[in-house]
């Protein structure tokens, strides 16, 4: 992963040239900050999570203890299986749910024949430049059992007694949750599907059309296929985005305890209370390093599997 | 069969419009209500604000009561000067990575866009150490550090793919002119990039803008917060004033929703052009 300082300079069978300074200053202070700020705090917190406080200060050496703690001490063990299985059930329902919108707005959007195209398109991506803290807060007011808008507008249409308070109870919390982070966050993989539809030649289509294929068929038959590798795109980024980037609407909802009773919690969270602490619980650097560093090894495990499996069979299928 | 594309295309514009109002709805009753007094937001939600329902007693709570024109400085701060040093830098990085050939290009390369795959969250312990060991805990500047190195990687990502589809005919003439290699990159490489700078731009500047991990994080304290994080702090404070929150919450969105309707061609022009790159 680190590259010898010197390697930016100039090789030695070139040496009749003079050292070409400028090569460096270009680079330098993009990999300077890059790896100061973004490479080297991910290898410490690595190193940190082999580390424990000791009795008598300072810290020590314990190997993987930590990690053994989180998986065996029945505290740590229970709050890291509710996470990580609360992310599996987020990233499968963006994959089932979020995914598959995304991909139908945007088949009907780059329909060539379509009116207003443009105007859809601004207002599909405008949720998603929203705020996670505003996005929460507005539809904690709209399910309010307080407010009423919800309850209200379930009663015009017959469906009053249905109404729950969604986002307090422990059986539907994740679940609306994440229809919330649906909403906000389709608007991503709409636009690269959509990027991915509106560049497949014209010729391609009409030899389909000419072949007696109805708009249907075309789409599954012809579209479908050419647009794989954006899926498999929009797969490994809807994954790393649900293992890290779930916490911004999660804390802004539920709050840092992820209610509740843990019903929300994601890796996100808990690695927030590892780090931090909460209520009585102290934080602790080192447990929070080790959470981390699972959570690394878990998005780790996601990108190799997406370069190593998804993307090479799909280049396959292409060629 | 013209009938039925007719058909069709009603059936699709019905989808499409039952998607903009699920979209636009929420944005709808918030802005509406802020505009409203108590009474009125809680006895007809959907109501206009006319007449005796009308009220700006929640934007005069939250102008009065906030520091949300200091939160906005912070964010406008932060979110700028980031994404200048993201432009600027990554296509620095993107130009020597793409123009001239070294030992152990293809590496380096490599390295920068790793944090394509690897989000710089996943470091935050350590991150916090090191910010607080440089004394820049509580500042904007540890902000803008870590957002910059957050953003190199796409930027460096799509500019090399841009620059190298780009003939190295012009910058060989400009040599030729005698240009040094600075002024190169000053007068030939950044006006080419112009294109996919908006592209850059906008994948930079969205996690930068709502980002509450590491304002939470970092600079928590009362003079750095930016909006996203004093919008949070504030709506935990005044929960009860539900038009000073709503108030609050279209404070928050307004700007950006302006901003969005002036540039919103280029910057989906931009996001799909960057996509077909990528």
């Amino acid at each position: 992963m680190s590259i010898p300082s010197d390697d930016h300079q100039q090789p030695d069978k070139l040496a009749r040239r003079p050292i070409r300074w400028y090569i460096l200053v270009f680079l330098a202070p993009a990999t300077i900050i890059y790896t100061v700020f973004a490479i080297y705090p991910i290898v410490e917190s690595l190193r940190l999570s082999l580390y424990a406080k000791e009795t008598g200060g300072g810290s020590g050496f314990v190997g993987f203890a930590n990690y053994v703690r989180l998986f065996g001490e029945p505290y740590w063990a229970t709050r890291f299986a509710n996470a990580f299985w609360n992310n599996v059930v987020l990233f499968a329902m963006h994959m089932l749910i979020q995914n598959p919108i995304a991909l139908a707005l945007a088949a009907l959007l780059s329909l060539p024949t379509l009116t207003g195209a443009a105007t859809y398109r601004t207002i599909f991506f405008l949720p998603t430049l929203l705020s996670v803290v505003v996005v929460g807060f507005v539809w904690q007011l709209i399910l309010s059992p307080l407010w009423g808008i919800t309850p209200d507008a379930m009663q015009a249409i017959g469906l009053g007694a249905w109404f729950r308070p969604w986002l307090g109870l422990e059986s539907s919390a994740l679940v609306t949750v994440t229809l919330i982070s649906i909403w906000q966050y389709v608007g991503i993989p709409l636009m690269l599907f959509y990027a991915a539809l509106i560049n497949i030649p014209e010729e391609t289509i009409e030899a389909a059309r000419i072949d007696g294929l109805g708009g249907w068929a075309i789409f599954w038959k012809v579209k479908f296929p050419l647009i794989l590798p954006t899926l498999g795109l929009v797969g490994i980024l809807t994954y790393i985005g649900n293992f890290t980037a779930s916490f911004d609407l999660i804390y802004a909802i539920q709050g840092g305890l992820a209610g509740p009773d843990y019903a929300t919690d994601v890796m996100g969270t808990f690695l927030f209370r590892s780090f931090f602490g909460f209520q009585s619980q102290l934080g602790d650097v080192y447990m929070g390093a080790t959470v981390a560093s699972m959570l690394f090894f878990i998005i780790l495990v996601g990108v190799g599997t997406y370069l190593f499996g998804v993307q090479r069979r799909l280049q396959r299928y292409e060629s | 069969m013209i009938v039925r594309e007719r058909l069709s295309a009603t059936t699709i514009h019905v989808i499409l419009l039952g998607w903009t109002a699920l979209a636009l709805f929420p944005l709808f009753v918030i802005v509406l209500n802020s505009w409203k007094s108590r009474k009125a937001i809680f006895g007809e939600p959907l109501g206009l604000p006319t007449g005796e329902a009308f009220s700006a007693k929640g934007y005069a709570s939250v102008l009065s009561n906030s520091d949300f024109p200091l939160f906005f400085g912070n964010s406008l701060t932060v979110t700028g000067v980031s994404l200048a040093l993201i432009l600027l830098f990554g296509a620095m990085a993107a130009h020597a990575l793409t123009e001239y050939r070294f030992r152990g290009n293809t590496l380096i390369g490599l390295y920068l866009i790793l944090g394509i795959m690897v989000p710089i969250r996943l470091g935050t312990v350590a991150l916090l150490n090191l910010i607080v060991d440089l004394g820049l805990a509580n500042t904007l500047t540890a902000l803008i550090l870590v957002y910059t190195a957050q953003g190199l990687p796409v930027a460096i990502f799509i500019f090399s793919e841009f620059l190298r589809s780009v003939s190295h005919e012009i910058k060989d003439s400009a040599r030729i002119d005698g240009l040094s290699e600075y002024r190169i990159f000053l007068e030939v490489v950044l006006p080419l990039v112009r294109p996919v700078i908006a592209t850059v731009a906008v994948f930079s500047m969205i996690p930068i803008w709502n980002d509450l991990w590491f304002p939470l994080i970092l600079s928590p304290g009362e003079n750095t917060r930016t909006v996203t994080l004093g919008v949070q702090q504030f709506i935990g404070q005044y929960t009860v004033d539900w038009g000073a929150v709503l108030a609050a919450l279209s404070v928050a969105i307004l700007p950006v929703l302006v901003l969005y309707v002036i540039f919103s061609r280029q910057l989906i022009r931009g996001i799909t052009a960057g996509a077909v790159k990528g």
